[in-house]
């Protein structure tokens, strides 16, 4: 049995690791949201500076990760790796941001769900002894995922009420061996298990992914025998509006409360009622750049003490869903303590 | 849109258990105020169409030569407002009203050329030019021969 596993699906961790610096990169209308101020930098257009939008995620990731870097006075030589991700065919936002920086580097790919993933696995390899200092960074930009995804910007399409958008945006954290710096610490986590309920619609990814959210959500709380007010704050990343609603009252359903300690930083970063972005945001960037400059910010200032975040993907692709499947599904969880 | 059901009877059970619980937090699309949008966005088009139309008739043009020209102004100020990125902005409130009309088409070619002008002009803009407007033609033309079919069937050619 290994010694750091709870339960079926859960680690906890022995010695830590410390979130020590992060940076996040948001795109134009996430920056006039209501967590605008809150933005390491605020893209001024969709293009920051380059011919095509891959270009410019694929800038925004790196300068996420060599700003992350500056900020904590670590070079290149000094950072053992880099776990990043976003949702491009091929990852290649996170390839290409690795190209000029010489780290090694792993690629990661969970859709939406791909920060925690990262933030899980980097925890892991920390606290077990076989790297020091850790890069855990996701990206997505709202015009990359639409061409890829969906249509082109330009089509004058009418949105359903339950879709969402992808946000545009990077964040990158650095993690630390515990005991060296303070910092808010990566106490737990909970590996999920792909889910599919059937449902096919995609422009109602939060329908898809709640189940997800809901079994990771309890399979954590029960693999630790812990209460759901454990947690000051349970965010996913990200449900939107109507994978939120969903989620709670499965939660429910199995008597775990979550009614007043849960949100999703799909929510967070949109003014749904002003934004015209339906049920809110998703993408690997929106919890990465929400987490990286809000929910971190929170932790050190000693408004959050004890966060459960929940990554939420939908792991469908064009082709899958022009060929009639239903879309699978999957939510880790990492417990985030001041 | 549609939904997968296991094999199994129990995945099926709990799926359609989930589905049911599902539909009840799924917010429905305004059907009156999108359709009273698409009215009024599809009739200004069409009024604008008509505007055109008697302008060119005012010119001394015949009938048809101003609905060929009618036509090719709506089509081509279609472009102008995808190109500029505002035809979108009308789409997402016009819905329906402004994707039938022949400005809805003309958007749906220019928006994939402008859009995949990045890969180039032949694998991008040529290439993808027709992914949207593509279909709509493919079976506009078969259409088209069957009823061309079914019309000779009844009224023999002529």
């Amino acid at each position: 049995m290994a010694e750091h596993k709870r339960g079926r699906q859960t680690v906890v961790f022995r010695n830590p690791p410390v979130i020590t610096h992060t940076f996040s990169i948001a795109g134009p209308k996430e920056g006039r949201g209501p967590l605008g101020g809150k933005f390491h930098r605020v893209l001024p257009d969709l293009y920051y500076g380059e011919k095509s939008w891959e270009k410019a995620e694929i800038k925004m990731l790196r300068d996420s990760i060599q700003e992350l870097l500056a900020s904590a006075n670590l070079s290149p030589g000094q950072t053992d790796l880099v776990l990043a991700g976003d949702l491009l065919n091929q990852n290649i936002a996170a390839s290409f941001a690795l190209r000029e920086l010489p780290i090694p580097f792993v690629g990661l790919f969970n859709a939406c769900a791909t920060f925690a993933d990262a933030l899980l696995l980097g925890a892991m390899l920390v606290d077990g002894g076989y790297v020091d200092t850790v890069v855990a960074a996701a990206s997505s930009h709202y015009a990359t995922a639409e061409r890829q995804y969906r249509y082109p910007l330009e089509l004058g399409v009418q949105r359903r009420p339950t879709a969402q958008r992808t946000v545009t945006g990077s964040g990158a954290v650095l993690l630390q061996t515990g005991g060296k710096a303070p910092g808010p610490k990566i106490t737990a986590a909970t590996l999920g298990i792909v889910q599919d309920m059937g449902l096919k619609d995609v422009n109602d990814m939060g329908s898809a992914m709640a189940p997800a959210a809901a079994a990771t959500i309890e399979a954590h709380l029960s693999d630790l025998g812990r209460k759901p007010d454990y947690y000051d704050l349970i965010v996913s990343g990200d449900l939107a509006s109507v994978g939120l609603a969903i989620t709670k009252e499965l939660l429910q359903q199995k008597q775990i409360s979550v009614q007043n300690n849960m949100s999703c930083c799909g929510i967070m970063i949109y003014d749904l009622a002003r934004d015209g972005v339906e049920a809110g945001g998703s993408g690997a960037g929106c919890s990465a750049t929400v987490f990286a400059a809000h929910l971190y910010r929170e932790l050190v200032a000693g408004n959050l003490h004890k966060l459960l975040f929940v990554g939420t993907g939908s792991l469908h692709s064009p082709t899958t869903y022009q060929q009639g499947e239903s879309i699978p599904t999957i939510a880790h969880a990492v417990a985030v303590e001041a | 849109m549609g939904i997968n059901r296991s094999s199994d009877p129990q995945k099926r059970q709990a799926q359609m258990t989930y589905q049911s619980l599902a539909k009840k937090h799924q917010p429905k699309p305004r059907l009156a105020r999108n359709m009273f949008l698409a009215f009024l966005t599809g009739g200004a088009i069409s009024l604008l169409g008509q505007i055109l139309f008697n302008l060119y008739r005012g010119l001394g043009l015949n009938e048809g030569l101003s609905g060929s020209l009618m036509a090719v102004t709506l089509v081509f100020l279609a472009g102008l407002l995808t190109a500029l990125g505002w035809y979108d902005a009308i789409g997402r409130i016009g819905g329906a009203g402004s994707a039938i009309p022949i400005t809805g088409f003309a958007n749906s070619v220019v928006s994939p050329a402008v859009e995949f002008r990045q890969e180039g002009m032949v694998l991008g803009m040529a290439a993808r030019m027709f992914t949207v407007a593509g279909p709509v033609i493919v079976y506009g033309v078969v259409s088209a021969v069957v009823v061309g079919i079914l019309r000779w069937l009844v009224v023999g050619a002529g």
